[in-house]
């Protein structure tokens, strides 16, 4: 696309795509570093996780008080106009997903504390990881489609949930299985099963997200039939 | 050529040349009885010179030459038969700088309806003068002083007065040609409010360089470029997803 | 790429206060030239008005004798019932009036006593005597009007013979000056004393009101279908250019034009206003339109659009609108015009309007001189008495122009500040 004959113009959007930019490039890091947090387990990085938090919500601030300066003062019309109504949105929802992060963190301390003997370690703990780089992919993908504009990219992140959602179950069958099995570990697997939640939702945020890509790049809703099914909400 | 029966103003294929020059292309558009239609585009791209073949101002300018058919309420109005007086009084326009005669108040607006015999009686001018000033929202400040110059009013008052007097006629169609460009923040205001009250009752063509009055003020839109009609549309579909990109490009100010 | 960069300007460097100065003294020589030509216009003007004033007031008095006259002693024929009807000027004048008076002037003044005085002296008695009929049955003193050499004498300079007899009237208490009322009434005249410009003055009314009746619909009526419905084309450029040429042909030519056209083709009556009417119509015309043609392309396109929006037709157009707001302009280029046929002596000279004419004209079609053509007859005359009458007549034919223009400019502001 050409650029705006007031370059400044230019500068503002690109300095809120720049934002949400960075915002989305912390969420990320939040999630991979809860997840390394709660597999090792290292309390301190947790914690370090939950205080960066911060980090996000003070961008959101930011970009809200870009996205309102840019209506007032621009006066933007059509793509420029979608475009900054969904970066307001974004932001939102990217910190909804930095907020899922800390949660994750949160349950760091619970669920080391919780070992007997200091090395009883949980077994299906070790699905979480490949589940949150899964969730953890769709944030990246769909915050790219954000950057390149790109409508197809975003259907394929809203596509991709359904497979996340499928490791959800799993995960939760084993996870209450091994909870009946070994009933001395019963709370701690119940923060595990608040952790699998968790990722989950980051992935429905994900295609939130996918979801404002497309009507900023097209102008139009997402046709159901990519979104999959109505009610994917299980617990 | 075929035309829509349910429009006030249907025109097909126009092209207006000026000598060599041609400043208008085969330009097909509706005009509703119901809506506010707006023309937008960069200078120089034909909006206003399509605006004035709609009343055959077109006619004052010795080299203009126009083609194709535009027809009011299914009448050709560029046929031999069609007087252009009458035209002028069934399709009224307003101009960029207010330009009321230097005559009273009163008698700007009595003018018009004298000149055509719509009213002779004193009493039935008076409430004809009466009646298009309340419509143009400007009685209230000049019932007392009907006699004084019109040339004395401010400028948004004088382009009501123009408005007014453009409605003394009981026009069907009024074409306004940036009315408000001339004009401060109220005045233009009230203006485009005045033009939602007059929506109803006619059908309203109005050219605005002003994007932003244009989304306002009209209900349909129609991009012009070079002597094209690029675009036409509802304003909300204009301006939130257009689909031509040179339409994107001036709206969302890419243009140059 | 970087633009050089420049030195701040120092404004208060000597180079550019120098500069400063001499614009300074540039503006100021500038406009004493200008205050110098005004002054210098203002002079000529003011040298011209002060020598007519100078020369012609005294046009406007007469120097009277006491006439010692015993009516009742000469026991004229008339009864005062002939003198209360319309007959008493024909019953004096039968009764011997003229002769009375002269033998009056004799008995007081010497054998030459009867010269004294001026041919119309005793017309003065018979106004008296109608005014008053007791004056038939008394002796009485009346003040009548001296004749043109002691008149020259009294006022300015005169042959010796006529300044002695000033000086020994002047001695005698016999002379007194009164105003000249006759020089504004009375028609033209080989007698000095007797005089008057009325004539003339009526010619040049009657002339005016020709030109003005032919020149000012046909002029405005040109320039109005010139300006708002004539095509552009090759046609219109000749008629704009023949039009402003027109404007600029000598005046004398105008006068040969009537001549070969009114007097000769259409047999017109000589010297009639109709004809000097004519001739100055076609002579004022150009100006006219000219100042017509300017003023209604002034008037601002934009009232004209605004008309036509609202259904106006070409005509209504220009009539309720353009010529309105063109009329002041018109009026402008009218008064420059009239004021110009009113001086023009030429043509009206070649038409024969330089005729001795004795009677006031009653008609278009009567014989007639106008102003300045009058004024030329009589600055041509030998008889010194006409020098004064000649500057008198200009001062009226100044106040004349003065009161036309007046009457053009309060008609032009009131159509300004109508609209």
């Amino acid at each position: 696309m050409v650029d705006h004959t007031v370059k400044a113009f230019d500068a503002d959007i690109g300095q809120l795509r720049g934002m949400i930019s960075q915002m989305g490039g912390l969420a990320e890091d939040a999630i991979g570093l809860a997840m390394q947090a709660l597999a090792r387990p290292d309390p301190q990085l947790a914690a370090r996780v939950r205080a960066d938090d911060k980090a996000i919500d003070a961008i959101e601030a930011e970009v809200e008080r870009l996205a309102v300066r840019i209506i007032a003062l621009r006066a933007p019309m059509a793509v420029d106009l979608r475009e900054v109504v969904a970066a307001l949105k974004i932001a939102a929802v990217v910190e909804r997903i930095g907020d899922y992060a800390k949660n994750i963190a949160k349950r760091v301390p619970m669920i080391e504390g919780g070992s007997e003997g200091g090395g009883h370690r949980i077994e299906p703990l070790s699905l979480l990881p490949s589940m949150a780089r899964m969730a953890s992919d769709m944030v990246r993908h769909a915050l790219d489609a954000f950057a390149a504009r790109d409508a197809e990219a975003a259907v394929r992140v809203v596509e991709s949930d359904a497979a996340l959602d499928d490791f959800y179950d799993s995960i939760f069958r084993t996870l209450v299985t091994y909870m009946v099995e070994n009933p001395r570990t019963i709370s701690q697997v119940a923060h595990l099963l608040f952790v699998a939640k968790n990722l989950e939702r980051i992935g429905d945020h994900a295609t939130n997200v996918a979801e404002m890509v497309y009507f900023a790049a097209t102008g139009t809703q997402m046709a159901d039939r990519d979104r999959g099914g109505p009610d994917k909400d299980r617990s | 050529m075929i035309h829509n029966p349910s429009a006030k103003i249907s025109a097909r294929e126009v092209s207006v040349f000026y000598g060599a020059n041609q400043a208008i292309d085969t330009v097909s558009i509706d005009v509703d009885r119901d809506n506010v239609l707006a023309f937008i585009g960069p200078s120089g791209c034909g909006k206003s010179t399509f605006l004035r073949t709609l009343n055959r101002m077109n006619d004052t300018v010795a080299s203009a030459r126009v083609s194709g058919e535009i027809l009011l309420d299914g009448e050709d109005i560029y046929a031999p038969s069609m007087d252009v007086v009458q035209l002028r009084a069934r399709v009224g326009m307003v101009f960029q700088k207010p330009n009321p005669f230097p005559k009273s108040i009163y008698e700007n607006v009595a003018y018009g309806p004298r000149i055509h015999g719509l009213a002779t009686a004193r009493a039935d001018l008076d409430a004809m003068v009466e009646q298009s000033l309340r419509r143009a929202g400007l009685w209230d400040e000049v019932k007392d002083r009907l006699t004084d110059s019109g040339t004395a009013l401010s400028g948004g008052q004088q382009q009501r007065l123009c408005i007014a007097r453009a409605i003394a006629v009981d026009p069907e169609v009024i074409l306004m040609d940036e009315p408000c460009s001339a004009l401060d923040p109220i005045a233009t205001a009230k203006i485009e409010e005045l033009i939602h009250e007059l929506k109803g009752r006619y059908a309203i063509v109005i050219v605005t360089h002003n994007m932003q009055q244009a989304a306002r003020v009209s209900q349909q839109t129609a991009f012009f470029h070079l002597g094209r009609l690029v675009e036409f549309g509802a304003t909300s579909d204009i301006f939130t997803n257009p689909r031509e990109e040179r339409t994107r490009d001036y709206i969302t100010g890419r243009y140059g | 790429m970087t633009e050089p960069s420049r030195l701040p300007t120092d404004w208060k460097a000597a180079a550019v206060q120098r500069r400063t100065r001499r614009r300074y003294a540039a503006e100021r020589r500038f406009r004493l030239l200008g205050l110098a030509a005004v002054w210098l216009s203002a002079g000529f003007l003011m040298f011209l008005l002060a020598s007519m004033l100078w020369q012609g007031a005294s046009g406007f008095r007469q120097t009277r004798v006491a006439l010692p006259i015993d009516l009742a002693a000469a026991r004229l024929a008339v009864t005062p019932a002939q003198l209360s009807g319309r007959g008493a000027d024909l019953a004096l004048a039968g009764a011997g009036l003229e002769g009375t008076v002269d033998a009056a002037a004799t008995r007081a003044f010497g054998a030459q006593g009867a010269d004294l005085l001026s041919d119309g002296a005793w017309l003065v008695v018979r106004d008296a005597i109608e005014r008053n009929p007791a004056l038939l049955q008394s002796r009485t003193t009346i003040d009548v009007p001296v004749d043109s050499a002691i008149d020259v004498a009294a006022k300015h300079d005169g042959t010796p013979a006529a300044e002695a007899i000033v000086a020994r009237l002047t001695a005698r208490g016999a002379l007194s000056t009164g105003w000249n009322l006759g020089f504004l009434a009375a028609a033209d005249s080989t007698d000095p004393t007797r005089v008057g410009i009325w004539g003339a003055l009526k010619g040049s009314l009657l002339t005016m009101l020709v030109t003005i009746a032919l020149a000012f619909p046909i002029g405005v009526l040109a320039a109005l279908y010139l300006e708002e419905y004539a095509p552009r084309n090759r046609w219109t450029d000749v008629i704009e250019v023949s039009i402003n040429n027109l404007a600029a042909v000598p005046s004398i030519i105008f006068g040969l034009l009537g001549l070969a056209v009114f007097l000769g083709t259409l047999h017109l009556p000589r010297s009639a206003p109709l004809v000097g009417g004519l001739t100055l119509a076609l002579m004022t015309m150009p100006v006219i339109v000219i100042a017509g043609r300017n003023a209604i392309k002034a008037v601002p396109p934009s009232i004209r659009d605004a008309a036509l929006a609202v259904g106006a037709s070409p005509v209504q157009v220009v009539f309720d609108h353009v010529l309105p707001l063109a009329l002041p302009g018109i009026l402008t280029g009218t008064i420059i015009g009239m004021a110009r046929a009113l001086g023009e002596t030429a043509p009206l000279l070649m038409i024969g309007m330089r005729a001795f004419i004795a009677a006031p004209p009653s008609r278009l079609v009567d014989p007639a001189t106008v102003l300045p053509v009058q004024i030329f007859l009589w600055s041509d005359d030998i008889d010194r008495g006409f020098v004064e009458k000649t500057s008198a007549a200009i001062i009226v034919l100044l106040v004349f122009l003065l009161a036309m223009n007046g009457l053009a400019i309060y008609l032009r502001n009131r159509f300004e500040t109508r609209w």
